[in-house]
């Protein structure tokens, strides 16, 4: 798999494509190509993943990313690979983006040991030592002061690396979320805190949860740095999420970014979606950030056949990543003890 | 050897350990230029500066969050609460987190963290800041729980659970930093203490009193009350009470045939009601009596002296429950 910072830094020496296109423009499209690959994987693998959830080969809770691809994908596209990320349990878009292989994160569904968490975390808990994935959480807002933690230790060892730290809208209520701002902020930590407001917490719409209508306001107490903008283009979001994460490498300070999405599915496979209405989500559809960079992709030169030949290969490592998970074995219960303790068990 | 204080023991088992290994820092309310709300800290800040000891604003469950995140990835901090009292606003952080997070992700992240601070009640700190969290913390696999009574077991525990792997919570007591006891020179080595071990400070061949903590220290004042009346009473301080030293306790047992549990916490569902349920699994032939439990009275602390004295663990109960499950009333 080619790492979306290759692609974006691809060196000079890389033999022109036939076309006479200009370098730089040719780079941006394969740039963009890259990004869209990640976000129509993560797509598939998700329709998927509701798939054998209905056919209960998927237990538990499942909380899809369906439209919300360009917010993960974008801003993971401004990371480092050494940097960390850490989430909610709507996490599979992340590993996905975080260069998690599609058949780890498909096995973890399906409980097999095979799974990024060898089958004991599950949808909600997708972690990655290598990749510096830090694990999904179930907790609404617990995993937040994990990230100033672990952009602690980054600044306490000066290693470079900022943390970015994904949850929703309906985080920012809790206390966690505030001590962690406000610690972050105090300490002046690498770390970049994105919201990625779906309007809908769980099913309840954003003003009757909140006495503000703007997240990024959050960040006014506590001296942070903030900024705010909509994830339909996913350059965009790359962009603006850039900035933090530069403002945190450079400064190690922390940014408040409230990216506004949408998500296409309901909250997880058990709700009713009864809070919205199905035009209210046909006109959200109409700024799908994976048509929105199919389109890109096309004004820039990539024809119908490439984007064909592209999701054809998608569709290939969907069906591996299935697969994968259908014939994988399923843990014992030696991997218990483990697990829990490192070293003797503490009975 | 030599005789220093309960908080000197462990600011000793702190510093050396800060020396030894730059992945260890203190991050904690008051712990660094105020010196420590209870001095544990002292000096700490001076030695080791403002990036190695924290003081954190009052924020609990961020900056328990904070550790456990920094542990996640490498580093091993010590996280002080005032009391564990305030533990009670971490305890998410604590508890689905910290000892989550090795089996959640299948083994792959570890998290080497202590949280540490006094337990149990003072003195006359009423109901919100006298209470014994053992239970809560001994409850729940992935954590380790240890709560010494002397000095030098302060010093070897701290030591070890600073090197140890996973989260140990470390109850220590407001009213045992100012007691003095033996503790090896550092020029001697390390002195470290294995976790899961309990030891036998006094032998004894009539009756078993298995306690920690502060309660060890009432223990001792009933055995030599019992000595006055000709009986023999065997103490065993566990010391750490997750992982429990199961074969400390049944050779005890097996040696005097009766027992009494003895702790400052609640009774329902407390670690004394573990202790008795292992005894009966593990010992149940040795037994010449029932076990009986003395622990903290099944209120919340009253503020009143002698109400709040009323409520605890005193000499004539344990004296009392000894000779109950000797039958010589």
């Amino acid at each position: 798999m080619t790492r979306k910072k290759a692609v974006a830094e691809a060196t000079p020496s890389r033999p022109a494509p036939p076309h006479a296109e200009p370098e730089g423009e040719s780079e941006a499209a394969a740039h963009l190509l890259e990004l869209y690959r990640q976000m129509q994987t993560i797509r598939r693998i998700e329709e998927e993943c509701a798939r054998s959830y209905a056919q209960g080969k998927i237990g538990g809770f499942l909380h899809l990313y369906i439209g919300q691809e360009s917010v993960g994908v974008g801003a993971l596209a401004a990371l480092r690979p050494d940097d960390y990320v850490i989430g909610t349990y709507r996490d599979h878009g992340l590993a996905i983006a975080k260069g998690m292989p599609p058949r780890a994160v498909m096995a973890e569904l399906y409980g097999k040991v095979t799974g990024c968490s060898r089958g004991l975390g599950g949808s909600m808990h997708l972690f990655d030592v290598a990749h510096g994935m830090l694990g999904g959480y179930g907790i609404v807002g617990g995993h937040i002061p994990l990230a100033a933690g672990t952009a602690f230790a980054s600044k306490y060892r000066g290693d470079g690396r900022v943390t970015l730290c994904f949850f929703g809208e309906g985080s920012v209520s809790i206390g966690s979320f505030h001590e962690a701002l406000s610690l972050a902020a105090l300490w002046k930590l690498p770390c970049v805190f994105i919201c990625e407001n779906n309007e809908y917490s769980m099913g309840t719409p954003l003003q009757r949860t909140m006495s503000v209508e703007d997240v990024s306001q959050k960040a006014l107490a506590y001296g942070m740095a903030r900024d705010r903008f909509f994830a339909r283009d996913v350059l965009e979001v790359e962009h603006r999420i850039r900035e933090a994460v530069d403002r945190a490498r450079e400064t190690s300070e922390p940014t408040l970014v409230e990216v506004r999405t949408y998500r296409f599915r309901g909250h997880s496979m058990s709700d009713p979606g009864k809070y919205r209405t199905s035009e209210e989500i046909e006109a959200q559809k109409k700024h799908d950030p994976l048509n929105r960079a199919r389109d890109q992709l096309k004004t820039m030169g990539k024809s119908e056949d490439e984007l064909a030949k592209l999701d054809a290969a998608i569709e290939e490592v969907v069906r591996d990543a299935i697969e994968h998970a259908e014939t994988s074995p399923e843990p014992g219960p030696e991997i218990l003890e483990e697990t829990t303790y490192s070293g003797p068990f503490a009975r | 050897m030599r005789e220093i204080r309960f908080r000197e023991a462990l600011r000793e088992a702190i510093a050396e350990e800060m020396e030894r290994d730059d992945a260890v820092f203190l991050m904690g309310e008051e712990v660094g230029r105020y010196q420590g709300a209870y001095k544990v800290t002292e000096g700490l800040f001076e030695r080791f500066g403002e990036r190695r000891v924290i003081d954190a604003p009052i924020a609990e469950n961020g900056f328990a969050g904070i550790g456990i995140g920094a542990a996640m990835v490498g580093l091993r901090p010590i996280i002080e609460f005032m009391t564990f009292n305030f533990s009670a606003v971490a305890f998410d952080q604590i508890i689905s987190n910290a000892a989550k997070v090795r089996q959640m992700s299948g083994g792959q992240f570890t998290c080497p963290i202590v949280f540490r601070g006094p337990n149990g009640s003072a003195r006359q700190v009423g109901s919100q800041h006298s209470q014994s969290f053992e239970s809560f913390y001994a409850h729940v696999p992935g954590l380790k729980v240890v709560a010494p009574a002397f000095a030098s077991d302060a010093k070897g525990l701290l030591k070890a659970a600073i090197r140890d792997d996973n989260p140990v919570c470390f109850l220590e007591s407001e009213t045992l930093y100012g007691i003095k006891g033996d503790v090896p020179d550092p020029a001697s080595g390390d002195h470290l203490v294995e976790i899961g071990k309990a030891h036998v400070p006094h032998a004894g061949t009539d009756v078993t009193i298995v306690s920690w903590s502060r309660i060890t220290h009432v223990a001792l004042q009933a055995i030599a009350e019992l000595a006055k009346e000709g009986i023999s009473a065997e103490l065993v301080d566990l010391r750490s009470l997750r992982p429990l030293d199961e074969e400390t306790i049944v050779n005890s047992v097996r040696k005097t045939h009766r027992v009494v549990v003895a702790h400052e916490g609640w009774p329902y569902g407390g670690v004394g009601a573990e202790i008795v349920d292992r005894i009966q699994r593990l010992a149940f032939d040795d037994l010449d009596a029932p076990v009986l439990r003395i622990s903290g009275m099944d209120v919340p602390m009253p503020y009143n002296a002698k109400l709040e004295q009323h409520c605890l663990p005193q000499v004539p109960a344990i004296v009392e429950a000894c000779k109950r499950v000797l039958y010589v009333h």
